[in-house]
């Protein structure tokens, strides 16, 4: 294994970098940029049971050093997903992939990933109990402990894949939802989904996004994003996977030293498609300026340094 | 999709509201009209979606209205300094369908891609009609630079104040055989009613990326949810879902 290599609830990566979901559709169309099995891997679009448009436009909204959007989950549905788009992606990646799953009962949750374990290629169940951008459902899981309880503990039934919970940072206690996922029989733990923001256009006085609140997203998230991971990780035993405007090799670096195992890069791919793959070039480069001999030996380091 | 270097050659206003910019370094880019490209700016996170006016050679021209701080930016641009684009973005007109006759309608900022697409339809010996819908005569802008083209050229102002007093639905041609319209969404859902020969809208939306990963821009279609990003800006008349 290389410089770059890393492990994900026992599934080994060639380096940490996964696009995250809903800034990389199903990954195929990248594919027309660049070689994406370049990728550690790839968190597929929010897959839900049932097709849905998501949210009414405009769902994009600036801000400084980030953006908020809010698309609300718009995707072909679990059965189309399996049928469709996942065959498209396997004729051009070939490592495993990671299966983001939302939904708005905990019964949504099982079905779809039911339906989804006929794909032998998914390598983890990221379940998205974080979505900012739908009511009555998503976020709703992730701000409760005992719901998110819920939610991990039933799909866990229902797979022997590893499964990652991804958490909001819109609530008051992020380590007591990571406990819960735990205890629930999480492989492991993403963070973090997007913050709740807003914006209001001075001309119309109206709310730019037709939602009124989205997701913000973007470099301008980073610092929260690593204090969360830093606080997951001193309090839970499984791996995180670390994310919020990861931009650069550098804030990779960063955010493994606060605890994560792998990184998921987001709104920067909607900027510059080649965000990931620049990142991965990025990184012998800059592990050698700060004396990094292999990623995994950093994973969390900067809790030891305090000690 | 190519992501280029570009060099800024040349900004000027062509009235209060419109600037035009051309920029050196398109290279093996291969500009369809009804296309666009999409800018990153100094300070600003997201990139800007502009449409393609012109392309020639190595330069690639855009006209665009200042509507806020990132095209303000490029508007104070100087020639020598350079920008990030993406190019080769969205579907573009379908020229094949243009008929004999081609009517191209283009409204306000709405009109910079018609020009590319009035230049390659009259190399292609089409005979081509241009409608150009303003606000007022202060608003004008390209309209001797088609002329120059060799279209036929009607302009219409809302104020009466050059051309054909009213909306571009007010000057509508009755002999042509095919229609693409780029303008405000009154403006298009106008046309959409009236006109009774086949054609195509160019569309307009925020945008994330501007190049189908983010389905920031999506819209219902009688095909289904289509990203007006990627599977557009341009759709055909009868995929479009407008009857209201």
């Amino acid at each position: 294994m290389g410089r770059l290599s890393t492990e994900l609830c026992g599934i080994p990566l060639e380096n940490p970098v996964i696009p995250a979901s809903g800034t990389f559709g199903f990954g195929y169309e990248f594919a027309e940029y660049y070689d994406i099995n370049r990728l550690g891997s790839l968190s597929f679009k929010g897959t839900t049971l049932n097709p849905r448009f998501g949210n009414p436009t405009p769902r994009i909204a600036e801000c400084t050093g980030g953006m908020l959007n809010a698309v609300g989950l718009q995707n072909p549905g679990a059965r189309a997903v399996l049928e469709e788009e996942l065959p498209k992606l396997k004729k051009v990646f070939s490592k495993p992939i990671m299966a983001n799953v939302s939904g708005f009962s905990v019964s949504d949750y099982v079905e779809t990933v039911r339906i989804l374990e006929a794909e032998k290629q998914i390598g983890w169940y990221e379940i998205n109990i974080s979505c900012p951008n739908v009511h009555g459902g998503g976020m709703s899981f992730g701000t409760d402990p005992s719901a998110a309880f819920e939610v991990i503990s039933s799909v866990r039934q229902v797979t022997d894949r590893p499964v990652i919970a991804k958490l909001s940072p819109n609530v008051t206690d992020i380590v007591s939802i990571a406990r819960a996922c735990e205890k629930a029989g999480a492989d492991g733990i993403s963070l973090i989904n997007t913050l709740l923001g807003m914006r209001i256009d001075l001309r119309t006085r109206k709310p730019i996004l037709a939602n009124t609140t989205g997701g913000l997203s973007g470099p301008a998230v980073f610092p929260v994003a690593l204090r969360m991971v830093y606080q997951v990780h001193k309090a839970v035993r499984i791996p995180i996977v670390g994310m919020g405007g990861i931009s650069t090799a550098e804030d990779v670096i960063e955010m493994m030293m606060a605890g994560a195992s792998a990184v998921e890069v987001g709104a920067a791919n909607l900027i510059d498609p080649y965000a990931s793959l620049r990142i991965i070039e990025d990184l012998p480069r800059v592990m050698e300026r700060y004396g990094i001999e292999k990623l995994s030996d950093i994973i969390g380091v900067t809790e030891q340094e305090k000690m | 999709m190519k992501q280029k270097t570009m060099t800024v050659q040349s900004v000027r206003r062509l009235n209060h509201t419109m600037a035009e910019m051309k920029l050196s370094g398109l290279g093996d880019a291969v500009i369809h009209p009804g296309t666009f490209v999409n800018i990153q700016i100094p300070g600003y996170f997201l990139r800007r979606p502009i449409s393609v006016c012109a392309a020639d050679g190595d330069i690639l021209t855009l006209v665009f209205r200042i509507v806020g701080k990132g095209t303000e930016y490029l508007s104070a641009m100087h020639a020598g300094e350079t920008l990030d684009v993406l190019t080769e973005l969205g579907n573009g007109y379908d020229m094949k369908k243009a008929g004999d006759r081609p009517l191209l309608i283009g409204g306000g900022a709405g009109i910079p891609p018609m020009y590319a697409l009035a230049e390659r339809l009259l190399k292609e010996e089409k005979r081509v009609t241009v409608i150009l819908g303003f606000n007022g005569k202060d608003e004008m802008f390209y309209t001797e630079e088609f002329e120059r083209l060799g279209a036929k050229v009607i302009v219409t102002t809302v104020d009466g104040s050059a051309g054909i007093r009213g909306f571009v639905t007010d000057a509508l041609p009755s002999d042509c055989t095919y229609f693409y319209a780029c303008g405000p969404a009154p403006m298009e859902k106008a046309l959409y009613r009236l006109l009774d020969i086949p054609g195509e809208f160019s569309l307009e939306e925020r945008m994330g990326c501007g190049f189908g990963a983010c389905m920031g821009c999506s819209m219902e279609t009688r095909n289904g949810p289509r990203r007006i990003c990627r599977d557009g800006p341009v759709f055909a008349k009868e995929e479009l879902l407008w009857e209201d």
